[in-house]
């Protein structure tokens, strides 16, 4: 039994950063716009209230403001050859469920990625040419440049209110920002986070060694703040609860308390909570999006008609729609053809924990989610990789985001899991101690991949999403390389002890990473390597617009908010074009 | 029957070093942290403090008490109170455990649990069909088993701290031999849970009175330290810390 509603000019599904950043804008049309939201509505008042947020067990571990997979998930394998089993609780990453999506318990780590992340094949066949390319890794660029994205990145920087320190001013390099990044067009709307020990000691190693090190790019703002929009921010307490949790002082920006309440206000704009959207409904021949199918918290099932889709869900949850309601053609590695599913990646891990005397204090735990210190020195456009044998590189950073003690437990390897030496190493080292971690950057792989399930399904009767993924020898080169420049600075630091984290040899879908995945349904310029035209738009069908990180290519050694911030409101804008003149807005 | 139960879990905790006094703690600091928050517990789980719960067991609200009682003894031997900071049981880690596996976390609320079920690689993560709570009652049933067959009958709890310690590295390293759950399984969700008890804020059930908090250093959820950052940078910032309801 569906119920069919009335038509609406555009459907938007899912309420995190970009379909909040879409609502918002797009709400200037004046015309009308239904927004399916799968989980519950959130405000900061009384969701994130102190003190009852800065409960570690309810949210870092029990993941309250998360994805419940019980609901729906997907499978895993490392290699197309073994069986994919259900992800049967969250680990490596955490998708949002509710107002504001992951948005809400994000850190605030809000970089523009480096020119050369939009473009890597133009710049590796510049400098390398095709024979540095190894023959599995689909390299392929956004179709859309650092430098048409940097009014974006600007637009989406000041609605954030992020706090940093310029590098690159209209190409004049600025010693104390980051000097690998591309041009920008003004300073932060905030100043730099006040920086700790830990902080000051890598700025100091960094230094010595003749790297570069800045403070990282935070939307916990260093000072009140009101951004363009009018929307008021907190200055940020220091107070180490931001990931995973909602932030009690608004100064984490979060799409909850900025875009979403601006959107709603407008009379032509409908946000539906517990609205969880199953299906996009097509015609005969597979051209053009009619409709939504959505259940809310009853289980009754509704159909919403619309002119206009965008997919606005978590990166793989839009790759999951487009392919169980057949928007584009699935990815069959085998043959390499068909794109939807195609270029799914992630990030890799390495570093160096650093062990020092009792008479340093870190003091971990004042500190905040995007609180950092980090260099671009070895980032994939900065260097030549090529000469050390790979494609990539990583932002190296010493965070101080958290002292939580279920989670932030450093010890020395070696040192047993339990018992009275174990504790007496936890007391030892819990205040003197600090990390340096490679976010390390990862093609995208002709046999990393997304499909659908042929066994498993979701609590709707739907087959799960299958994740096929692997780290590759190009990648395990990279983040070792890294891990060697983390040991030399831990080293330049005076420390008792410093520890290096190679790269894994296999992914694994158990111990939390970052929620950073990224491809799927990429943007491109060539309609047999990607899903999207360079503005969001389905090759195969112009009334479905995606949004948010499925759309990368490949990921960078950066986090990706940024980007996918800046991404929204150009395909807003491009969806605006898209309205005065419905139809493909790259001639196939 | 129950008597020669509560004889035999009597004199098992004796022979742990835990009499009463710390085994009462972990059953009856359920009402002991609501209650008292602020005051220093009255017991100080003092090796001979007198018992102020015999029948500690039946205030569990998951575990039997048979289960309980290794709960205890598994908690004890992980975390043994030594004079290095509070021991796992004296803060209330069984309480702990035992309050999350009644909750909806202990039956897998938040867990996909559809079949089939596979192996699966080390990669794949966990793909038992059992939600924590049947997990640790499977866990538990196994463990004693081993136990009783390969230590002259006896069950974990019945174990001398030094066999306890010895048996419970086996079950770490996977050697022990369950019948119907991986050793390394049940480890691993006690193991997590334990330090979860340990260091969560005291609302949950452990760490009672901030104790483990204070042995570290954390100041708990006070999280206002915007005037404080730059004060205190490479200096000891010696404070009480604050619990949730301390700030509430």
């Amino acid at each position: 039994m569906t119920t069919k509603l009335k038509s609406a000019d555009i459907v938007i599904v899912g309420l995190g950063w970009t379909g909040g950043i879409l609502a918002k804008e797009l709400a200037d049309t004046n015309l009308s716009i239904i927004v399916l939201e799968r989980g519950a509505p959130r405000d900061t008042n009384p969701d994130f209230m102190y003190p009852t947020v800065h409960d570690e067990l309810r949210y870092a571990q029990r993941h309250e403001l998360m994805l419940n997979v019980s609901r729906e998930t997907l499978t895993f394998r490392n290699t197309a050859s073994e069986t994919a089993l259900p992800m049967r609780q969250l680990g490596s990453f955490l998708p949002g469920e509710g107002v504001g999506g992951a948005g809400v318990h994000w850190n605030g780590v809000t970089w523009r990625w480096l020119p050369w992340d939009h473009e890597p094949l133009k710049h590796t066949l510049d400098r390398y040419g095709r024979g540095a390319i190894p023959p599995d890794m689909n390299l392929q660029d956004w179709g859309v440049s650092y430098d048409e994205l940097e009014p974006y990145y600007d637009k989406f920087e000041y609605l954030c209110g992020s706090s940093g320190k310029a590098g690159n001013l209209g190409g004049k390099k600025i010693v104390g920002g980051n000097v690998f990044e591309g041009p920008r067009q003004r300073e932060y709307p905030n100043p730099p986070m006040i920086q700790t020990q830990a902080g000051a000691l890598f700025e100091k190693a960094a230094s010595s060694l003749g790297y570069h090190p800045f403070p990282q790019p935070s939307s916990n703002a260093s000072q009140p703040y009101v951004n363009p929009d009018g929307v008021a921010f907190g200055a940020c307490h220091y107070c180490g609860y931001c990931e995973r949790f909602g932030c009690e002082a608004n100064a984490k920006a979060s799409p909850h308390f900025t875009v979403i309440p601006l959107a709603a206000k407008k009379s032509n704009v409908e946000i539906r909570t517990n609205a969880r959207v199953l299906k996009v409904n097509l015609d005969a021949a597979r051209k053009r999006a009619e409709s939504v199918t959505y259940i809310d918290a009853g289980g009754r099932e509704f159909e919403q008609p619309g002119s206009l889709v965008i997919l606005a869900a978590y990166a793989l949850g839009n790759v999951h729609l487009m392919l169980w309601s057949g928007i584009g053609r699935p990815y069959d590695p085998v043959t390499g053809e068909g794109v939807v599913g195609r270029n799914y990646a992630y990030q890799i891990g390495s570093g160096a924990t650093v062990f020092f005397d009792e008479s340093t204090w870190m003091n971990p735990f004042m500190g905040a989610g995007a609180l950092g210190t980090v260099i671009d020195d070895f980032n994939t456009g900065s260097f030549d990789h090529g000469k050390e044998g790979f494609i990539g590189g990583g932002g190296i950073t010493t965070p101080t985001a958290t002292g939580r003690p279920i989670g932030f437990r450093p010890v020395p390897p070696g040192t047993p899991a339990w018992g009275t030496e174990w504790k007496r190493a936890v007391r030892r080292h819990y205040n003197h101690t600090l990390a340096i971690n490679n976010q390390g950057s990862v093609m995208a792989y002709r046999h990393n991949y997304l499909d659908l399930d042929p066994t498993y399904h979701d609590r709707y009767g739907r087959p799960l999403l299958r994740m096929t993924f692997d780290y590759h020898a190009n990648e395990q080169k990279q983040a070792n390389y890294l891990a060697d420049i983390c040991v030399k600075i831990g080293q330049a630091m005076g420390a008792d002890r410093v520890v290096r984290r190679a790269s894994p040899q296999r992914y694994s879908i158990v111990p939390y990473q970052s929620t950073h995945n990224t491809g799927g349904a990429v943007l491109g310029t060539d309609p047999r390597t990607s899903a999207l035209n360079r503005f969001s738009q389905c090759w195969d069908v112009p009334n479905v617009f995606v949004a948010g990180a499925c759309a990368f290519p490949q990921n960078a050694g950066k986090n990706p908010t940024g980007p996918v911030g800046a991404l929204a409101f150009w395909t807003a804008d491009a969806v605006k074009r898209y309205l005065k003149s419905p139809g493909p807005l790259v001639p196939v | 029957m129950a008597d020669n139960e509560g004889v035999r879990r009597r004199d098992v905790l004796k022979s742990i070093g835990l009499t009463g006094a710390a085994a009462g703690l972990a059953a009856t600091s359920v009402a002991s942290v609501a209650k008292e928050p602020e005051s220093e517990p009255t017991m100080q789980s003092h090796a001979h403090a007198p018992a102020r719960n015999e029948s500690a067991a039946e205030t569990f609200r998951f575990f039997t008490e048979r289960e309980a009682a290794v709960v205890v003894a598994l908690v004890d031997t992980l975390i043994p109170r030594d004079d290095v900071g509070p021991g796992g049981v004296e803060v209330g880690v069984p309480t702990f455990i035992d309050r999350e596996m009644a909750s909806g976390y202990g039956r897998g609320a938040r867990m996909y649990l559809d079949g089939p079920f596979g192996e699966g690689t080390p990669q794949q993560g966990y793909q038992l069909p059992l939600p924590p709570a049947e997990l640790y009652r499977v866990g538990i049933a196994d463990l004693n088993a081993w136990c009783a067959k390969t230590r002259g009958g006896k069950t974990f709890d019945q174990l001398s701290a030094a066999d306890r310690t010895a048996a419970l590295k086996m079950v770490e390293a996977g050697q022990a031999e369950f019948a119907q759950v991986p050793a390394r399984a049940f480890f691993n969700i006690l193991l997590q849970n334990s330090m979860e008890g340990y260091f969560a804020d005291p609302v949950h059930g452990g760490n009672r009175n901030k104790a483990v908090w204070k042995m570290i250093g954390f100041p708990g959820a006070i999280g206002m330290y915007a005037d404080d950052i730059e004060k205190y940078r490479n200096k000891k910032y010696d404070v009480e810390p604050k619990s949730i309801q301390d700030l509430s």
